[in-house]
């Protein structure tokens, strides 16, 4: 079984990806990377990553986190957090990332966070 | 039991990576760590050997990472070293500042030093870089 598992769903223009594994270095990292590279490719811009599933991430995860949210912001686009763990929204606060991401507890309000 | 060693020589791969965390985990559960120690451990380890694979020994097959875990009185030790080039921990940037916030890499050292409540950094000898981090009972 895959390190990191992306399902994909559309609300609206908006792309949901529920993400079920770890985001660690080698192939977690990797799948989320070409994941948001093809949706890019795709012109889907607006990105809202569903992290509920997602019980270990490392620094390399979460370095392809920032990495993600440069890319889609480089093309116009937004990426948006749902659902963080405890355990990763500690790391997020460790490494002063809470300050750069819209992190939502609701997928409700997360839609709504979009332009 | 106090004064347990457990060695381990690994190759530059990163299911090293995995298979020194699982190790790390079953050494500390054997002497007594709790689970938020085990996931700060775990958390650790996986830097760690991440660093010594990827930066250190540049996934280079040919090279060993080295472990070595001490079940210490005042806690668990747990040195790792690599057979690099070295670097100089005071070099690296801080990855919290707000112009590093948007970098990909460089908060593995800072992980490690959230979760272990000693680390510290030498060059060895004969080439490479130790690192000796500690969790505290």
């Amino acid at each position: 079984m895959a390190e990191l598992n992306i399902s994909e769903r559309q609300a609206g223009d908006i792309t949901i990806l529920d993400m079920d594994g770890k985001v660690t270095i080698g192939e977690g990292s990797v799948a989320l990377r070409n994941t948001i590279r093809r949706l890019l490719g795709e012109g889907k811009k607006k990105i809202l990553l569903n992290l509920a599933g997602v019980g270990y991430i490392d620094s390399s995860g979460i370095g392809e986190l920032v990495s993600s949210f440069t890319a889609v912001n480089k093309e116009g686009g937004q990426l948006k957090l749902l659902n963080l763990t405890q355990k990763i929204q500690d790391l997020l606060a460790i490494t002063k990332l809470l300050t750069v991401f819209d992190v939502y507890e609701s997928e409700g309000d997360a839609l709504s966070g979009y332009n | 039991m106090i004064g347990e060693i457990k060695e381990l020589n690994l190759p530059s791969l990163l299911e090293s990576v995995d298979q020194a965390a699982s190790e790390a985990e079953n050494f500390a559960r054997q002497n007594g760590f709790d689970d938020s120690a085990l996931s700060a451990i775990d958390m650790a380890m996986r830097e760690a050997v991440a660093n010594a694979v990827k930066h250190g020994n540049k996934l280079d097959e040919s090279k060993r990472v080295e472990i070595v875990f001490i079940n210490l009185q005042k806690g668990l030790e747990i040195t790792i070293r690599d057979f690099g080039k070295g670097f100089d921990v005071d070099e690296v940037p801080d990855p919290t500042n707000p112009e590093n916030l948007l970098k990909a890499n460089g908060r593995g050292i800072l992980f490690m030093r959230a979760f272990m409540e000693e680390v510290e950094w030498s060059n060895h000898e004969t080439g490479g870089t130790v690192v000796k981090m500690c969790k505290l009972r």
